[in-house]
């Protein structure tokens, strides 16, 4: 079976959204692999939230905000921006391609360019291929499992 | 009535826990009277297999320190489940990995390598490397084997408390045994399983005493590059305090003593990764709009992850470095 890349889309109320749904609307036609989830701002996207995305088998995950200066709450994407900067050092550090975590602004208005993003995220994600997370790691049951397979 | 059996274990730890213990003073003693001392490798002789002769559930209070790292930690782990009435987290380790924990950041090859072939302090030529066996005149010697990623307690057994810190503060030590003698003498109930105990849930910020204001930050230091102001908010002089990120418990000594937090007593109670949080909040306090300006500014944080993690990498959301 083909790989079909999991992305989650944290998208801001005021531009992102809006501009989704502008793409929506005017029935543009974009991948289907992104699942949005509508933050009243970039700014409440906590590093936290990428970093549980990727725990829960997202295989990349795209955080869209308002154009600087446009930010309903005057600030917020300043700090989204500083956020996913550091965000993308805990993933290298943690042995995860920093790629798969994509910031772009999209405003109210830019429902072609929420397409062009989707899809070029999409095909980036599809080149990088599947996120493989250690699950064992993560399931108490399989401990016993784990130990007696890798040496863990 | 018979005395209530006490144990204290400790498996990847480094042996604070047990010091914190006694540095309860005379309560000490207190302890010593009220319970029967079963267990406690780290103060005096017993012996696995006297556990293991025990009925289930015959040990009432298992404190246990320690993160799980190799095949015996977690065969006594799971002994002391089956034999303790309450199973308690005692300290960082446990809980959520602590120091030990830092070993998720590489694997178990390379740290052998590094302890037994490369490091600097080695003896030239003495190349010797510990087998899982060994065979002696008597027969064959075992040691346990080394695991690739350390886990915490509360991700290889049931635990029913957790009591944060690296260590525990005394202070919260005797008001958690207080509370333990409570409940055994006067039948008080017992707290809900899972609560952290001897800490509260609040962040470490809340008990810092320094002054607030708003924070504008165009470079990280170091505590020794700098004579730090007595008053002011040590994140406001430029230091990564952990603070925002930690729970409250501790009474905020560090920072109190112009050292800032390292995150020892572990996340607070509405935080799922200590080290994403605390990106969060240094992200907020970078005084730049400009993307190459900010990566000049994360520059001067001294080893992030590192710091971020330091007690909480095996509990956070990833757990290890992915391959």
């Amino acid at each position: 079976m083909s790989f079909e890349p999991r992305i989650v889309g944290f998208l801001c109320n005021w531009c992102s959204y809006t501009g989704a749904d502008l793409a929506g609307t005017a029935r543009m036609k974009y991948a289907p692999n992104v699942m949005t989830v509508r933050v009243m701002c970039s700014g409440r996207v906590d590093p936290g939230f990428v970093l549980d995305s990727f725990r829960a088998g997202a295989d990349g995950v795209l955080v869209c905000g308002c154009h600087f200066g446009d930010c309903h709450y005057v600030e917020g994407n300043h700090k989204c921006m500083r956020r996913i900067a550091i965000t993308k050092r805990i993933l290298k550090g943690m042995g995860i391609q920093p790629e798969r975590l994509r910031l772009e602004w999209v405003s109210a208005s830019e429902g072609a360019r929420f397409q062009e993003v989707v899809n070029s995220f999409t095909e980036e994600i599809r080149g990088l291929g599947p996120m493989r997370l250690k699950e064992w790691a993560f399931v108490p049951e399989q401990v016993e499992a784990a130990a007696a397979a890798h040496g863990e | 009535m018979a005395k209530p059996k006490l144990a204290i274990y400790w498996a990847a730890s480094c042996g604070g826990c047990d010091i914190a213990i006694l540095d309860i003073e005379a309560k000490i003693l207190e302890v010593a009277d009220f319970f029967d001392l079963v267990f406690w490798p780290c103060a005096m002789d017993f012996k696995y297999d006297d556990v293991r002769k025990m009925q289930a559930k015959e040990i009432t209070l298992t404190l246990f320190n320690g993160a799980i790292r190799s095949d015996e930690n977690y065969e006594i782990a799971k002994l002391l489940r089956d034999k303790s009435v309450v199973l308690c987290a005692f300290g960082s380790c446990a809980s959520e990995g602590c120091i030990p924990g830092l070993a998720n950041f590489t694997d178990k090859q390379t740290i052998m390598d590094y302890v037994y072939k490369t490091s600097p302090s080695l003896e030239p030529g003495n190349g010797v490397v510990p087998q899982p066996e060994t065979k002696v005149a008597e027969g064959t010697l075992h040691i346990p084997n080394l695991w690739n990623t350390v886990r915490t307690l509360p991700q290889v057994v049931d635990v029913d408390y957790i009591i944060p810190g690296c260590p525990p503060q005394s202070n919260q030590i005797a008001a958690v045994i207080d509370a333990v003698v409570d409940i055994l003498k006067n039948g008080k109930p017992l707290p809900p399983k899972g609560t952290v105990l001897g800490a509260s849930d609040k962040c470490c910020c809340d008990e810092c005493k320094r002054q607030r204001n708003v924070k504008k930050i165009k470079k990280f230091i170091r505590p020794f590059e700098i004579v730090t102001d007595p008053e002011v908010c040590l994140m406001e002089q430029g230091m990564v305090c952990l603070g925002p990120a930690t729970r409250s418990g501790c009474g905020a000594k560090c920072v109190a003593a112009g050292v800032p937090c390292r995150g020892c007593y572990g996340l607070p109670s509405n935080i799922r990764d200590q080290g994403a949080k605390m990106a969060s909040a240094l992200a907020s306090v970078i005084d730049s709009i400009d993307e190459a300006e900010i990566e000049k500014i994360l520059d001067t944080v001294a080893d992030p992850l590192g710091t971020f993690y330091r007690f909480s990498l095996p509990a956070s959301l990833l757990r290890r470095v992915q391959q």
